[in-house]
């Protein structure tokens, strides 16, 4: 990363820090939001911008771990041991879905992940001696920390900010790692990977287990922040816009999803004096973004930078030229 | 015994316009790799091309020959211009979550500029039950079945019998040879858009009566359409047909007889099974091509 990025990543962090003492609760609830969305995006990234997979199985996963922590929680398991046992459970779902999906890839991985969302949304719905069904769950409480309550709205900002730290530092290293590189290869070119010793289908079936216990993660944050949760919200519109997120945002940039986040999270706020008509220009901007830019908006982004960095080397050694003349 | 074959009839007609939608879905894919995720929107639309037309005072013969001729223009021509010409140069993911966001924004549109409430369609023939053997039919399922099989049989002689699909026949499984032999392919793989677009308009004047027109009828629609495709196997018409029947009498069958709250389950668990077992489909060849 070079300065400039040093610079806005340092910036952006301070306005993070800062932003939660300048907003109403409502506004707090939207970037607590963010940040939750953020990590279950980061997951999709590493499944589709590294691994180079098509998962619509995203939005089931912070399903399947928002459930897990209200259903612990409320059976009496103090919130940490929910919030590890909601991850693992979707590695382990993920790593049992993947192990035989992953025989086929790209569109075929697509439709199998369509087909799970849907399914879990069914048992969601109408398994209701274990999920309430239709009427959801309620009245799930926010989690205290050796005594540090995240009950008021900003204390659990600064819970999920915390979380979305530690994620995206894990995932950063993880990246730089040789299992990162390995990703990466896999994407690029999966034939070399795979001759240059790299157990192709091992690697895929390891980034789509850790993208899907980080949706794990992410729901077992939605649950208490929400505090309410059902079956419908982990349809899969969710998914849809957890893959649309990463695609807006750049998938294969470390931070795509979350510039992604923040228009999608932001957008209908934004766009309230056009009533219903955001989901329709957002689907419209995603359609040009692509046509366009498919690098997403951290791929507009960088080739700004690109553009404006080569513009003044060009002017120094024009202006190198002039004095040596 | 009688209810059986109530069910089995009227799982016959579901699945007939399943399968006009999943043959489209794999003519899309077989000549031009187009995986269209928004074909479910795409038979929720004409419906409402219909609608508009009769609420500007059209007779219903005239609204439906209109409600088809915008379908093939939009739904074919103008998708195929602005959505996939330029979107397939950056390879076949960028256009799968093209489509998606189309679908969004097509159900979006409806909901909007039209109605988010579900419109009653008109029938093509008056209601009426039939009785055969102790069973009651209805005449909308056999009036249903009946244009379906026309559609069906005209596609396949069209395909398999003229010149023009042959050439389609032929850029489909070999573009490149196809193009060396002298035709014209890129003429060929807009045909089989204007030819899905008809496809999905008739699939929407069977289905709207039924299920009532609604922005949201494209979601279980699209879906039965992939799996229909699937199962039947991904780069066969023929395929696509079988998928489509299967799902239909299945679907109706095992909400009858087995539990009606998992209605939607048995499809994709099937599904499931065949993407790990058989990938190819039941009909399906296994697929070279490396695009």
């Amino acid at each position: 990363m070079n300065r400039l990025g040093i610079i806005a990543v340092g910036a952006a962090v301070i306005f993070a820090i800062v932003v939660p003492f300048l907003l109403k609760p409502f506004g707090v609830y939207l970037i607590s939001m963010w940040a939750v969305l953020t990590i279950a995006a980061i997951g999709l990234n590493l499944t589709l911008g590294y691994a180079g997979q098509i998962s619509l199985a995203q939005g089931a996963f912070v399903g399947i771990g928002a459930y897990a922590v209200a259903l612990m929680t409320q059976a009496g398991w103090p919130y940490p041991i929910a919030f590890v046992g909601a991850g693992s459970l979707c590695f382990i779902i993920g790593w049992g879905l993947g192990y035989p999906a992953l025989r086929v890839q790209h569109h075929y991985l697509a439709f199998v992940t369509l087909a799970f969302t849907t399914l879990v949304f069914l048992v969601l719905r109408n398994e209701e001696w274990l999920t309430r069904g239709i009427y959801g769950i309620s009245g799930i409480e926010r989690p205290t920390f050796l005594g540090w309550s995240t009950a008021g709205a900003r204390d659990f900002y600064f819970f999920c900010l915390g979380a979305l730290t530690a994620f995206s530092a894990a995932t950063w290293w993880m990246l730089r790692s040789p299992w990162g590189r390995a990703f990466v290869a896999l994407r690029e070119n999966p034939v070399r990977a795979l001759s240059l010793g790299l157990d192709t289908r091992r690697y895929t079936l390891m980034a789509f287990a850790i993208g899907s216990s980080l949706a794990g993660f992410a729901g077992a944050i939605y649950a208490p922040l929400v505090q309410f949760i059902e079956p419908n919200s982990f349809a899969l519109g969710l998914s849809f816009n957890l893959l649309l997120i990463v695609i807006v945002g750049g998938s294969g940039h470390f931070f795509g999803p979350f510039v992604g986040t923040l228009v999608a999270v932001l957008l209908p706020e934004w766009m309230r004096i056009t009533q219903g008509y955001y989901l329709m220009v957002y689907a419209a901007i995603v359609m040009l973004l692509l046509a366009f830019c498919p690098s997403g908006l951290v791929g507009l982004m960088e080739r700004a930078a690109k553009a404006v960095m080569i513009r003044r080397n060009l002017d120094r050694i024009a202006s190198a030229e002039r004095i040596s003349r | 015994m009688a209810s059986f074959i109530q069910l089995l009839v009227s799982g016959l007609a579901t699945g007939a316009i399943y399968a006009l939608i999943a043959v489209g879905f794999t003519l899309l894919w077989q000549t031009s790799q187009t995986i269209n995720f928004a074909q479910g929107e795409f038979v929720m639309l004409p419906a409402f091309f219909i609608l508009a037309a009769m609420n500007w005072g059209a007779p219903f013969w005239l609204a439906t020959l209109i409600g088809i001729a915008l379908s093939v223009g939009i739904l074919g021509l103008l998708f195929k211009i602005i959505i996939v010409d330029p979107m397939l140069r950056h390879g076949v993911l960028p256009l799968v979550i093209s489509t998606i966001a189309l679908s969004l924004f097509l159900k979006e549109s409806v909901k909007d500029f039209y109605s988010s409430q579900a419109q009653p369609f008109p029938a093509l023939v008056p209601s009426t039950d039939l009785h055969i053997f102790d069973a009651v039919i209805s005449s909308q399922s056999l009036a249903v079945l009946a244009v379906a099989i026309v559609a069906v049989v005209a596609l396949q002689l069209l395909l398999n019998k003229t010149r023009v699909g042959r050439c389609m026949q032929a850029t489909a499984q070999n573009p490149t040879l196809a193009r060396i032999l002298g035709i014209p392919t890129r003429r060929m793989v807009l045909y089989t858009f204007l030819i899905n677009g008809a496809l999905v308009a008739v699939a929407s004047i069977l289905v709207s009566p039924i299920y009532l027109a609604k922005f949201t009828n494209g979601e279980t629609l699209g879906m039965a359409a992939f799996v229909a495709a699937i199962i039947g196997g991904y780069n066969q018409v023929r395929g696509a047909i079988l998928g489509g029947v299967i799902l239909g009498v299945l679907d109706n069958l095992s909400a009858a007889y087995i539990s009606s709250q998992y209605r939607g389950a048995f499809p994709l668990l099937i599904l499931i099974a065949v993407i790990l077992l058989r990938p190819q489909g039941l009909l399906g060849r296994i697929e070279e091509r490396t695009v």
